[in-house]
């Protein structure tokens, strides 16, 4: 009888039911989007950071001792530490190991080239690098990935020592050189091997860099004479924001409990990715450039902040719009009711009715909602970052909450107006 | 003993006086015809007795137990168990058929009853029309489901207000004929109505003017 009751309701007011199925569908097609884009836009965000830089470096642990407390750098007569290339595939065996997006080493040598006095910088480098990993897969990494935001005209050079492809000019030094993609010029190293080499691509990057050669990091090392050797690592790593944790963790992972220490390790903080790196690389210090990583973190709470709010005044807006139709409703229906409330019906029985005629069609419009959401999330995720954003489990369990509180809070006023109908007045029209 | 008993009972609508001071009594199995021209307080003495309403002052007792201080969740059970209304409008739920229009008073009170509600709706000759909705049936037709709706509880007391307002002639005798079937089976009715005709059908009449009973008097008992 409830469910008749509930039944003829709706099927005798359709408009309204459907305008209440529409109103929720809208309020939760919205908020599932909006909490779907939430939930994956810290990785989605994180991941078009990425595109713009690295945010560790990763050096010899006694040059970064000695920068760091005296401000000496590799050259100065004081350290001549460097990083083992051969290592370096063990960047993506860590735990974070997907996590690491691109990664490229650096070797800078002076080298002199023809018709210039004073010496240039090259800085040996990898730009495409497919990498055999000890897992037996394999990948893809250098500086293409990693400065992906750099202008290039022409092309990246080759990779091998044996046959190098040439080199990529900056965009001043070669304004400077006068030179394009496709002539060559000629070089010479500290081996004092005076090289021909072409220039297959000018970049512009927006720093220093503009001044510099790109050579591939064989050429570099054999120019300096350090041959499987390199000066730092930049990587690029998918991060979570830090919280106190992680800023802990950073100072001293010893001070850590256990349980903490493992939570530490096992989520993607930057300061829990380098000291992963640390454990895979001989005598490493991997750095993260904090301005960065807390500039993305910050930026990413602020983001969701306001995703939040939207999907909150969505879900509002829900509420107020289902709460005038159901009062509309109810005064509507009011005969109706005093007819249910003079043959016996308490307020109980009443509300009940009201709340699940609201239940059943905004469970329905909620359920399209979810449906409409995901599709809605998708094309956020298309359009705003060129990637597809995928159905969340947990927003499921929210949606049917919110649902629930959206038919709740939107029912209070026509509740009220329900505890209030006197059948008295009703059914004797006054 | 009375099955309903109204002392002193007066009722105020913001200083208009709309009963004042009625004494009542109705006996078990008595047809009480309460009449009275427009605004003489009819509806609101029914709606007190049908505990729609509370009186300002004054006491009601229903079957010995006084009802006028009770709660406003203790009157809806009264008026669930142990009241059944028959509106002048019928007032049934316009997307239910005339079934469940019987069976929506059995749901409230305990169970809906598919089997006993068809009895009550054969008993007012609607056994075949009982897939019909409200709308789909006549003024008499409808009004026969508020009866069958009203009794089939089994309560002590039949409130009937206007119970052949809406209805021609034809219609008037038959709902009519029910209820003096329902008086001579032992019902309690009290019944408000305007036509001389109807309320001489009852035991007694009493005549209300100006929220007060003027003049009361024995008719003609159903055997």
């Amino acid at each position: 009888m409830f469910f008749r009751l509930v039944w003829g309701g709706i099927a005798r007011r359709r408009w309204r039911a459907l305008l209440t199925l529409f109103t929720m569908l809208l309020g939760v097609s919205l908020a599932t989007a909006i909490l779907n884009v939430m939930l994956d836009v810290g990785d989605k965000f994180n991941r078009e950071l990425r595109t713009y830089g690295a945010n560790l470096r990763v050096v010899p642990r006694s040059a970064a001792f000695l920068a760091d407390f005296y401000g000496l750098e590799e050259g100065e007569g004081v350290t001549d530490k460097y990083l083992r290339e051969d290592e370096l595939p063990r960047l993506k065996t860590i735990f974070w190991a997907y996590n690491i997006v691109d990664f490229a080493p650096l070797l800078t040598t002076p080298v002199v080239l023809e018709g210039v006095d004073q010496p240039v910088t090259a800085v040996g480098t990898w730009f495409n690098q497919t990498l055999s990993l000890p897992t037996g897969d394999t990948v893809t990494t250098g500086v293409q990935g990693l400065k992906s935001w750099w202008s290039l005209k022409g092309a990246w050079p080759g990779e091998a020592a044996s046959d190098p492809a040439g080199v990529a000019l900056g965009e001043s030094l070669a304004r400077r050189l006068r030179l394009s993609p496709g002539e060559s010029l000629v070089l010479t190293g500290q081996d004092g091997v005076r090289r021909t080499l072409p220039v297959t691509g000018v970049f512009l990057a927006g720093g220093r860099e503009d001044g510099q050669i790109y050579v591939p990091l064989a050429l570099a090392q054999a120019m300096a004479g350090k041959t499987g050797l390199v000066e730092e690592v930049e990587v690029s790593a998918l991060t979570t924001p830090e919280n106190d944790l992680a800023r802990r963790a950073a100072q001293s992972p010893a001070s850590l409990s256990a349980k903490e220490w493992e939570t530490w390790y096992c989520t993607a903080y930057i300061s829990s990715i380098a000291y992963q790196i640390e454990e895979v690389l001989t005598d490493a210090r991997a750095k993260p450039v904090l301005a960065v990583a807390e500039a993305e973190g910050k930026i990413l709470g602020k983001v969701e902040l306001l995703l939040t709010l939207l999907a909150i005044l969505a879900l509002v807006a829900s509420a107020l719009a289902l709460a005038n139709l159901v009062t509309a409703g109810v005064m509507e229906r009011r005969v109706e009711i005093g007819i249910l409330k003079a043959i016996g019906a308490g307020d109980l029985g009443v509300i009940s009715l009201v709340v699940a005629e609201v239940l059943l069609a905004g469970g329905v419009g909620g359920g399209l909602g979810y449906l409409l959401g995901i599709g809605l999330s998708d094309l956020i995720g298309q359009s705003v970052f060129g990637a597809s954003i995928s159905p969340h489990p947990a927003v499921i369990p929210l949606v049917l909450v919110l649902v629930f509180l959206v038919s709740v809070v939107g029912t209070l006023p026509a509740i009220r107006l329900l505890l209030r109908l006197n059948p008295r007045e009703v059914l004797h029209g006054r | 003993m009375a099955i309903l008993e109204l002392q002193s009972v007066s009722m105020d609508y913001g200083g208009v006086k709309a009963l004042s001071e009625v004494n009542l009594t109705v006996a078990p199995g008595e047809w009480l015809a309460i009449m009275g021209p427009s605004g003489s307080g009819k509806t609101t003495l029914m709606n007190i007795i049908g505990c729609l309403d509370q009186a300002t002052s004054g006491r009601v007792f229903l079957d010995a137990e006084e009802i006028s201080q009770l709660s406003r969740r203790q009157l809806t059970a009264i008026r669930r168990d142990r009241i059944g209304l028959i509106f002048q409008q019928f007032h049934l739920v316009s997307h239910l058929t005339a079934l469940e229009n019987v069976m929506l008073a059995q749901y409230y009170h305990s169970l809906p009853d598919q089997d006993e509600a068809m009895a009550a709706l054969e008993r007012v000759g609607l056994g075949g029309r009982y897939r019909h909705l409200p709308g789909q049936l006549s003024g008499g037709e409808q009004q026969r489901v508020c009866i069958a709706r009203a009794l089939i509880n089994c309560p002590d007391l039949i409130l009937a207000d206007e119970p052949t307002g809406n209805l021609d002639q034809a219609n008037e005798e038959i709902v009519l004929a029910i209820l003096r079937q329902l008086h001579q089976a032992g019902g309690t009715i009290v019944m408000v109505t305007h036509a001389l005709e109807v309320g001489q059908e009852a035991n007694r009449i009493i005549q209300l003017e100006h929220g007060r009973v003027t003049e009361g008097k024995r008719h003609r008992h159903h055997t």
